[in-house]
């Protein structure tokens, strides 16, 4: 059949995608994003794998997980649990030791961040060789979901500042949907202290420094559907406390 | 150099030079429509920086995309996926 070329076009590409999958109490959402990573790569047809990184949700996230590696396969869906919370900065070297791939993409597993733009990323990244391609809420195309006009203010007010003292080279600073390729991740993630919103700032605040070169997808970003997302006073008074120890020390 | 050392450096350039035409500090005799026009520069570079600053954050907040479109694809998706999760043996 003709036409089974063009249903997967990238089959034969060697170049493989590891995604990390951080979770903590993800058990509604963690079948829902597999099932979208899963469909969304089988139809571009590149090579891949998901690292799920659960650290000990009490919710039984890792059992679903089991589950999810039973229906998918133990080639496409990697388990690699860690005993308690420790951290997005130590997940992700955890997850890292065991990629397979040479490019990896992170992203959140609480639906905010859809599968369908990692096609996009890929491209992109093939298109000008990048380091990084980010995911970007604020150029083209890209938005929110579910934010009222407080949030908003917030975001692009705090957007704008760090646009101003550090003048970073890229539009959307504390999203965390990125692809890397696999030895510029591990380079950024060995030097990058913080925590949070800000973890995500320094590591690519810390990419320019190095000089890797960035490259930018619009995406939407629908906020969580289920559990809670919060932007309070200590989110903000954290941001404030990151913004400026990076200004001093980058 | 860091980004502090940076905004340090441009910062005293900028306050030299004013500092320089506004008193004339090297006794270059400028005219003094020169020092007139310097002296109060500083607060007007700080309020148009101002000015500009509200109205790139108000456009921006006013024209931030609401991706209505991509939360009802989602919501579909998920269905779809519950459905056919649950036909593959997943207990959820």
């Amino acid at each position: 059949m003709a036409s089974r070329k063009t249903l997967h076009p990238n089959r034969d590409s060697e170049d493989k995608y590891s995604i990390l999958l951080p979770t903590y109490n993800e058990r509604e959402n963690l079948p829902l994003i597999v099932w979208l990573l899963v469909k969304y790569f089988g139809e571009s047809g590149y090579n891949y794998e998901v690292i799920i990184i659960d650290d000990g949700s009490p919710d039984g996230t890792l059992e679903v997980a089991e589950q999810l590696q039973k229906i998918y396969g133990e080639d496409k869906i990697l388990l690699r649990p860690r005993a308690k919370k420790l951290g997005l900065g130590t997940a992700y070297i955890h997850g890292i030791k065991h990629a397979t791939g040479n490019f990896v993409i992170i992203m959140d597993a609480d639906l905010s961040h859809h599968p369908k733009f990692i096609p996009e990323f890929i491209e992109k990244q093939k298109e000008g060789d990048y380091d990084l391609v980010s995911g970007t809420r604020y150029k083209g195309n890209g938005g929110v979901y579910g934010w009222d006009l407080r949030r908003k203010l917030i975001s692009r007010g705090a957007n704008f500042l760090t646009q101003v003292l550090l003048r970073p080279g890229a539009s959307d600073l504390t999203g965390s949907f990125r692809l890397y390729k696999k030895e510029v991740l591990e380079s950024l993630v060995e030097r990058c202290v913080s925590k949070g919103y800000v973890f995500q700032m320094e590591m690519i605040v810390r990419a320019r420094q190095l000089n890797y070169t960035i490259g930018e997808v619009p995406i939407s970003f629908v906020d969580r559907v289920y559990g809670e997302s919060k932007l309070g006073g200590n989110e903000i008074v954290s941001f404030v406390k990151g913004l400026i120890t990076l200004f001093a020390t980058t | 150099m860091t980004k502090l050392v940076e905004w340090l450096f441009g910062v005293s350039v900028v306050v030299a030079a004013w500092a320089l035409v506004s008193f004339d500090l090297l006794d270059l005799s400028l005219p003094q429509t020169y020092r007139e026009v310097a002296w109060p520069m500083p607060l007007y570079l700080l309020v148009s920086f101002g000015c500009y600053s509200l109205a790139t954050v108000g456009y921006r907040v006013a024209t931030f995309n609401d991706c209505d479109e991509a939360a009802k694809e989602l919501q579909g998706q998920i269905k779809e996926a519950k459905e056919d999760l649950r036909k593959k043996g997943l207990k959820m």
